[in-house]
């Protein structure tokens, strides 16, 4: 729209025709109080704190709800508008309790910024106040009436934001509430976007409440570790006898790819590393058949021992190793690099649960063709073929409902289930749960392939029509399927493509090639030239085994050794115990999962709030993951790769590049309360190295990733700020993929499920198990 | 949205079948609705709160806040004549509250009370805009106005022969 121009406290600003006065000055720098009023939400005009004086309009006017237009004259301060505002304060004040000192929200309440700039510390009003005790809604939103200030952002985020309409107001004037659909409790999504929004304490977090106060905490951006979408979260941390705790999960700063949002398990599920159940010592199997704790010196000794002497006796054909999709780019990296290049095995694998590599494949040299999180919330249109984005993608489902709220796009489904989404699509189609492939080849104008109705034939025209269309297909979808769907999409004008798959760093798993056929960057092992010089040592050239071969070939006695990182394929694949009977296990975990019960070394490992790094959601967008939490005794996945590694004798200097010569992290990449770096300094002084940089460092790694996978090669100073990149997916140098084994096996979690993880999170397990949720899962998943 | 079952009469069915095509969207159609279903069924039961909502595609919830904004729509049945007394400025200046009063004497209720026989209810109001002949009584849809205590009187008497009948 075109530019008008006005005047706001004598400054002349522009802003075009249409925006809102108080958007258009906070733009310029000048903050006008709002307590309604919220960005992207509808209009409310409810609290009358933006009221501003408007030259030729008769009374003050709500700067939420009033247009700029040529020529207007604003005065956002004078003592006319202070005093409406103090009276307004005043008012709200009337029946606010003196909760202050132990408000959930003291600290950073938007009420007690007002009161303290405009000082309505006097009360004219005597009646006594209406005392309401506290209500729990459900295990994790509680409601504090009396501190109520009747600004409906809750009600709005909840039903706009979220579409899912658990909060109306009821009864009118001063006796109106905020009541949830249930009477006395919530059935809903559980996400905590009412809380978050909540400008005063009136809605509380049954993680977080009483807790502490905010300015006693440290608070730490990085990624959730949950699902593939990759939201940003700020941790709230402080330190406690034996680490640092995570007190809360939160949105402070809304410039992630998330914008707004985090889900119930982004906002509460970090409780997992508080478990109980919480390894912090290596264990190690004893003559009885016994697991014990024993010192880590010990276990890595031991580990490393075993491990040298069945490469040096069986070969590395003996070794397999499964990584994590919940470890970050360059804990699986190295892996990779561990297996290939000190084990000699190409025997690596991890659970996929997309066909990522069917997908880079497809996208070889098509730049610009990646859609990134964010794109969905501005794309004019996206095709929804499979997966459900509300359980599985949260994220997602947000910045689809964004955008269609926000700007109408036009969302297609095409779904073998009633997905929730439905609700927003301009048209839909059902499909038969095995039809997606012929339906793509119908897309494409193949009508024999798919036996159609008017339906799904004026669905075909449309999305032909789209000029710029957004293709997000879920694990349906694999192989050649992938690849049909990416032809059929070029032949439209515009079209970017996003394969969906689970968990944080499933993308990463594979972009690192955790694959027995292919080395990061989806590189053939068979064209490894690159990789051995830079690794200065030759690497298989035969493609190892995948984990399904690798399980049986462990229950042919063909395996003597496995090397499992934050994975639990005994429950996930139903491994029978007795297959890994005569094979020597190792396994990296934070829990006794079925899978480490099994070991014969357990290492306890940190999670991805314990450490630095990157990750890569399943659009492609790189980000970095910062140290928000510690536990004594745990290490990362990287550190003890790196020091098993010193242990069998190879060079940890070839194996993480540190030291002289590369561009490397002083710190940047930690979080406030890490300690790491001392105890990297202790080790690195012992051990006669440079104690300026760690072999521990994951930039060092990083530095290598960026040298020889291309596509990662992105801007570091805008992810070293927090900020996301989006991969260069076109410089993926793959080869055909024809004939590849499909392993994909979806994760099936739902909205309040997170694989294994998920079972040791014990408000998600109270969430899944009271009456609120909205949708049921249909089955706990394993990992 | 034909809705199979209703427990509206045929014709307020067909009534409401229309009433969500007049509207931009369907939620427009919630209020008028209530007072419908309220003239028909006498309140807003739990069972009209279900059916208006499915009838307008919102939640029940969203229905129970907007019905609990509305102080003529009531969740609870009341009297068969329902007197509503206006004490508002030009009633109250010519005997509204008297005449309220009185009606509290004669009948032996308070304001939104029924009497035991289920005939009458009380009701102090707001104004129902017919001040030029206050003070005024408003009995369900039919005004009386003018009223003193005495011609109140042969008011709720013609009232009470109706119920009989
Ligand atoms: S927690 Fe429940 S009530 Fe609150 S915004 Fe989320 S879905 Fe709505
Ligand atoms: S509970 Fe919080 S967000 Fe909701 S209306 Fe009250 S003050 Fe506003
Ligand atoms: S949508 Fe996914 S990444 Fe975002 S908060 Fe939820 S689980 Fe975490
Ligand atoms: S912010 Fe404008 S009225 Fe509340
Ligand atoms: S004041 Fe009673 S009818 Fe207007």
């Amino acid at each position: 729209m075109a530019d008008v121009t006005f005047t706001v406290d004598g400054k002349k600003l522009t802003a075009p025709a249409g925006t809102l006065l108080i958007e258009a000055c906070r733009k310029a720098g000048i903050e006008i109080p709002a307590f309604c009023y919220y960005p992207n939400l509808s209009l409310q005009a409810a609290c009358r704190m933006c009221v501003v004086r408007i030259e030729k309009m008769p009374k003050l006017q709500t700067a939420c709800t009033t247009v700029v237009t040529e020529g207007m004259a604003v005065t956002t301060e004078s003592d006319e508008v202070k005093q409406s505002r103090k009276a307004m304060v005043e008012l709200v004040l009337g029946n606010h309790p003196l909760d202050c000192p132990v408000c959930d929200a003291g600290g950073e309440c938007e009420l007690q910024d007002m009161t303290f700039t405009y000082g309505a510390h006097e009360s004219r009003y005597v009646e006594i106040k209406q005392h309401r005790d506290e209500q729990q809604w459900s295990p994790v939103v509680f409601f504090d009436r009396p501190r109520c200030i009747m600004c409906y952002r809750c009600v709005r985020v909840c039903a706009e934001g979220m579409d899912v309409w658990a909060l109306a107001v009821d009864n009118r004037g001063v006796s109106s509430v905020i009541a949830p659909n249930e009477g006395d409790s919530l059935l809903c999504e559980q996400c905590g976007m009412c809380i978050d929004i909540c400008p005063v304490g009136a809605l509380t977090s049954g993680t977080y409440r009483y807790k502490t106060r905010p300015w006693e905490m440290n608070h730490v951006g990085t990624i959730c570790t949950h699902c593939g979408d990759g939201c940003k979260t700020t941790l709230g941390v402080r330190p406690v006898n034996d680490g640092v705790e995570i007190i809360r999960g939160d949105n402070r700063d809304k410039s992630g790819i998330n914008g707004d949002f985090l889900c119930v398990k982004g906002r509460y599920a970090f409780d997992f590393a508080h478990h109980e159940g919480r390894l912090t010592k290596p264990l190690v199997r004893q003559t009885d058949g016994k697991l014990a704790p024993v010192s880590w010196e010990h276990a890595i000794d031991f580990t490393a021992k075993k491990l040298r002497e069945i490469r040096d006796t069986r070969g590395g054909n003996a070794i397999g190793v499964i990584g994590s999709n919940r470890t970050t780019n360059e804990e699986a990296y190295l892996l990779q690099k561990f297996a290939r290049s000190v084990l000699g095995t190409n025997n690596i694998d991890h659970h996929r649960t997309a066909d990522y590599t069917a997908f880079a494949a497809a996208l070889k040299d098509k730049p610009g063709r990646e859609a990134s999180l964010r794109d969905f919330a501005s794309a004019r249109a996206i095709l929804l073929l499979g997966n459900d984005p509300t359980n599985q993608h949260p994220g997602l489902a947000w910045q689809i409902r964004t955008n269609v709220r926000l700007n109408r796009a036009r969302l297609y489904v095409a779904n073998h289930e009633d997905v929730r989404l439905r609700r927003q699509a301009r048209a839909s189609v059902i499909l038969p749960s095995d039809g997606y492939a012929s339906f793509v080849s119908y897309l494409g104008g193949n009508d024999g392939a798919f036996r159609g109705s008017d339906l799904t034939a004026s669905f075909r025209d449309v999305i032909r029509k789209e000029e710029s269309l957004l293709i997000a297909f879920g694990s349906e979808l694999r192989g050649r399927d992938i690849q049909a769907l990416v032809d059929f999409g070029l032949s439209l004008p515009n079209t970017k493509f996003a394969c969906l798959g689970d968990y944080v760093n499933s993308r990463g798993a594979a972009d690192m090639g955790l694959l027995p056929d292919l080395l990061p960057g989806y590189i053939p092992v068979s064209a490894s030239t690159q990789f051995a010089e830079e690794y200065g040592s030759a690497l298989p050239a035969q493609a190892g085994l995948d984990l399904i071969q690798m399980f049986d070939a462990a229950g042919q006695g063909d395996l003597a050794a496995l090397y499992i990182v934050g994975a639990n394929p005994v429950s996930r694949y139903g491994i029978d115990p007795s297959a890994l009977k005569n094979t020597f296990l190792v396994v990296q975990d934070m829990f006794l999962t079925e899978t480490a019960a099994l070991a014969d070394v357990v290492f306890p490992a940190a999670n991805l709030y314990e450490k630095a790094g990157t990750v890569t959601n399943t659009y492609g967008d790189l980000q970095l993951v910062k140290k928000a939490s510690d536990r004594a005794g745990v290490r990362t996945d990287f550190e003890i790769v790196v020091r098993v590694v010193d242990k069998m004798g190879a060079d940890p200097k070839k194996l993480v590049p540190f030291g002289k010569g590369v561009r490397a992290d002083f710190g940047q990449s930690r979080g406030a309360e890490t300690g790491e770096a001392d105890r990297h300094a202790v080790w690195l002084v012992a051990n006669h190295l440079e104690p300026k940089l760690s072999p521990f460092d994951p930039f060092a790694v990083f530095d290598e990733i960026q040298r020889l996978v291309p596509a990662y090669n992105v801007p570091r100073l805008n992810l070293l700020l927090g900020n996301d990149e989006h991969l260069k997916s076109e410089l993926v140098q793959i080869e055909s993929v024809a004939g590849r084994r499909d392993l994909v096996l979806p994760a099936n979690d739902v909205l309040y499920t997170s694989g294994t993880l998920g079972r040791y999170s014990a408000k998600l397990e109270e969430v899944v198990a009271s009456a609120t949720i909205l949708m049921k899962p249909a089955e706990t998943a394993a990992d | 949205m034909a809705t199979e079952t209703t427990i509206f009469s045929p014709e307020l069915a067909a009534r409401f079948d229309k009433l969500v095509t007049l509207y931009p969207v369907r939620r427009s159609a919630l209020v008028p609705m209530l007072l419908y279903a309220q003239d028909e069924v006498g309140y807003i039961s739990k069972a009209v709160v279900a059916e208006v909502a499915r009838r307008v595609g919102v939640l029940e919830n969203d229905v129970v806040s907007v019905l609990s904004y509305y102080s003529m729509l009531r969740t609870q049945p009341i009297g068969k004549f329902n007197v509503q007394v206006c004490t508002n400025i030009c009633c109250m200046l010519r005997g509204g509250n008297e005449l309220f009063e009185h009606c509290k004497k004669r009948l032996g209720i308070g304001h939104k009370g029924t009497t035991a026989d289920g005939v009458f209810s009380l009701e102090e109001v707001e104004c129902i805009g017919a001040c030029s002949w206050a003070p005024a009584v408003q009995v369900n849809y039919d005004f009386h106005e003018n009223l003193t205590p005495e011609s109140m009187d042969k008011v709720l008497e013609e009232y009470r022969e109706k119920a009989q009948k």
